[in-house]
């Protein structure tokens, strides 16, 4: 070890881990081990019971199947649609691009009520689709609208930047090659693409699991068919049941926490491989 | 391949890209299209590769209309300023692109894309990199690179835009002259732009001069420098001092200076510009009166075998600079020394009418 103190042309590394490290325990890792904390007042047979309790279980496929599909459903759209913001210009693009936030500022509660209004069978919207035997509001269906509703910046939002870099150079260098226009996409321009697209499911993955205000209105509360795990959580809150609360929370942390971590470990997965890590 | 262009007609907006340009380039030849930035050079080469559609006109390809065929069925090779590589790729996969791109029926084993990927990395002399990526080269490594790609698919032509622009001098003389080598082995027909008129002069075969979307000259390399046909070219290739000068009798006057040179084929009193070289300016002592043009040394440059002398106009030709190169003998003989009041003598003049000429010179210093 050398004694001597390393030299940094720049400083502030001290005081900049300090501060993350106090700010990110008061906001984030007190609160969590909180919720651990409280569970641990079971005994691990209670724990066990609690958090595989059929109506839960329930709610974890709900809510975690559905948050998967809305996160894609929003990739392919997302990225669509960031596309079609960055490379061509049309009548009303900065108003359509000042639109893309509004799922961020919109007060959930005002997009749960909006969406289940339009999708219930007397809706706008849902009159129509009534006849053909499709039903949004009040089923899982009308679960995956919300969460698809409230992910859709997240993916914009990540993938715009990255589009705007690409050069269209690319492209033609590609179509010069030989390359039909779908093969210059898929080993092209997606390759380049597909870490920002990755942190964008990520993003709209994790919004769509804790989300809570929109889905309640729209999904009915359905025991056993449209009930997500927040929901099951407030239930319990509302029972004063707190150490149950705290158990399904801590299976939803672990699980959101798994997964974000694997979608993580896909995205330097992917950089190592295209040579941007080296 | 051939290449003709006929009547090419481009503009973007209110900007004229390119204006009733026509062209040919004939198989086998390496042509350089020279010209400043702006003049619809590169314009052209894109229209010739189909990443640009001209407003009219036609591009034939042996002898074909090539307008209704998309690049990717034209069979040309391009290759971009900024190598366009694809960074998500290892060297070897990004040459091998072009034919693993191919529809199935086509398609080479991947035993035979190695076989050639590698013969094509050997011949731009990067074998060794095979495994890198293109962020791991250096610039003209990487420009290498992006022409064995643009060979893989055994092009008909191959365009170059600007390839060496984006690299330093150094770098920058070593590919010229590898270009050269390389097209004299491959000869396969090719077309590069570029702004350098040394780059053009060096490498091609011939060089079309573009200025405005219009060409001003189409020529081989020692044509276009010893005989310009424009003043635009005149100023564009090459060191020149350029006189404005009036047709006085036989003789030419600039400023209140008379030049012995004869002014035929201009009518008596025309506005004239008269161009010469910097070796074709001799200095001579300053007799207070005589002929030649009055000027004064501001410095002297002799560190080889020639030396540069650079001179402020005086009398009539104030505010105007010069550039003389003569013998370093001749500096020592004359005892040239800053702030020294001389005479400049050319021994050859190139003479242009001013009207049209004085935009055309003027938009191309």
């Amino acid at each position: 070890m050398s004694t001597a103190k390393t030299f940094r042309v720049l400083p502030g590394f001290g005081p900049t881990l300090g501060y993350t490290l106090a700010y990110l325990s008061l906001l984030v890792l007190i609160p969590l081990a909180a919720v651990f904390l409280k569970t641990a007042e079971l005994t691990f047979a209670e724990f066990w019971n609690v958090v595989t309790a059929p109506r839960v279980v329930a709610s974890y496929k709900l809510s975690f199947g559905m948050s998967l599909l809305a996160a894609a459903i929003n990739a392919v759209f997302g990225l669509m649609l960031a596309w079609a913001l960055v490379r061509y210009s049309f009548p009303g693009k900065k108003l359509i691009d000042a639109l893309v936030d509004l799922p961020f500022a919109l007060p959930t509660a005002v997009a749960g009520i909006a969406l289940t209004a339009l999708y219930a069978k007397n809706g706008w919207i849902g009159q129509f689709l009534e006849p053909l035997g499709i039903q949004v509001a009040f089923k899982p269906l009308g679960v995956l609208v919300a969460l698809v509703f409230i992910g859709l910046p997240f993916v914009v939002r990540t993938v715009q930047p990255i589009l705007e870099d690409l050069d269209t150079e690319l492209e033609e260098a590609a179509t010069s090659l030989g390359a039909q226009r779908w093969q210059a996409f898929r080993h092209v321009i997606l390759p380049i693409v597909f870490p920002a697209l990755l942190t964008g499911f990520a993003l709209a993955f994790a919004r769509a699991v804790g989300e809570y205000g929109s889905v309640i209105f729209i999904a009915g509360n359905i025991p056993m068919v449209s009930e997500i795990t927040p929901l099951m959580i407030i239930t319990k809150l509302e029972q004063y049941d707190y150490t149950g609360a705290t158990a399904i929370a801590t299976v939803m942390l672990i699980l959101s926490f798994t997964l974000l971590l694997l979608i993580n470990g896909l995205q330097a997965w992917t950089a190592k491989r295209t040579g941007r890590d080296r | 391949m051939s290449i003709q262009v006929r009547n090419i007609h481009k503009r973007f907006g209110s900007f004229i890209a390119l204006d009733d340009v026509s062209l040919d380039f004939p198989t086998g030849e390496l042509v350089a299209l020279l010209g400043p930035s702006g003049c619809g050079k590169t314009t052209l080469l894109r229209v010739i590769a189909g990443l640009e559609s001209a407003d009219a006109g036609q591009v034939l390809l042996d002898g074909d209309d090539a307008s209704g065929t998309h690049v990717r069925d034209r069979q040309v090779g391009f290759v971009f300023q900024h190598y366009a590589l694809f960074r998500h790729m290892s060297v070897f996969d990004n040459v091998a692109f072009g034919l693993r791109m191919k529809p199935r029926g086509q398609r080479p084993t991947e035993k035979q894309i190695a076989g050639k990927v590698h013969a094509l990395l050997d011949l731009v002399q990067l074998d060794w990199l095979a495994d890198r990526f293109p962020a791991q080269l250096s610039g003209g490594q990487r420009q290498r690179i992006a022409l064995a790609r643009a060979l893989a698919v055994e092009p008909r032509v191959l365009l170059l835009d600007e390839p060496f622009g984006a690299l330093d001098a150094k770098v920058r003389k070593e590919l010229r002259r590898w270009l050269r080598k390389l097209h004299d082995e491959l000869h396969v027909t090719s077309i590069f732009v570029t702004h350098d008129q040394e780059e053009a002069l060096e490498v091609a075969d011939r060089v079309v001069l573009m200025n405005q979307g219009a060409v001003e000259q189409i020529g081989t390399p020692e044509e276009v420098y010893r005989r310009p046909a424009t003043p635009f070219v005149y100023g564009f290739l090459g060191a020149v001092n350029l006189f404005h000068g009036r047709v006085d009798g036989e003789g030419l006057r600039v400023g209140d200076a008379r030049l012995p040179q004869q002014a035929r084929g201009f009518g008596e009193g025309a506005e004239v510009l008269a161009f010469a070289r910097p070796h074709e300016l001799d200095i001579v002592p300053d007799a207070g009166a005589g002929e030649g043009i009055a000027a004064r040394v501001s410095r002297v440059l002799a560190f080889g075998i020639t030396a540069r002398v650079e001179l402020d106009g005086l009398n009539g030709a104030q505010g105007q600079h010069f550039e003389v190169e003569i013998t370093r003998e001749r500096v020592d003989r004359l005892g040239l020394a800053e702030g020294q009041a001389v005479r400049l003598l050319p021994s050859h003049l190139s003479l242009f009418e001013s009207r049209q000429a004085a935009t055309t010179a003027g938009a191309a210093r």
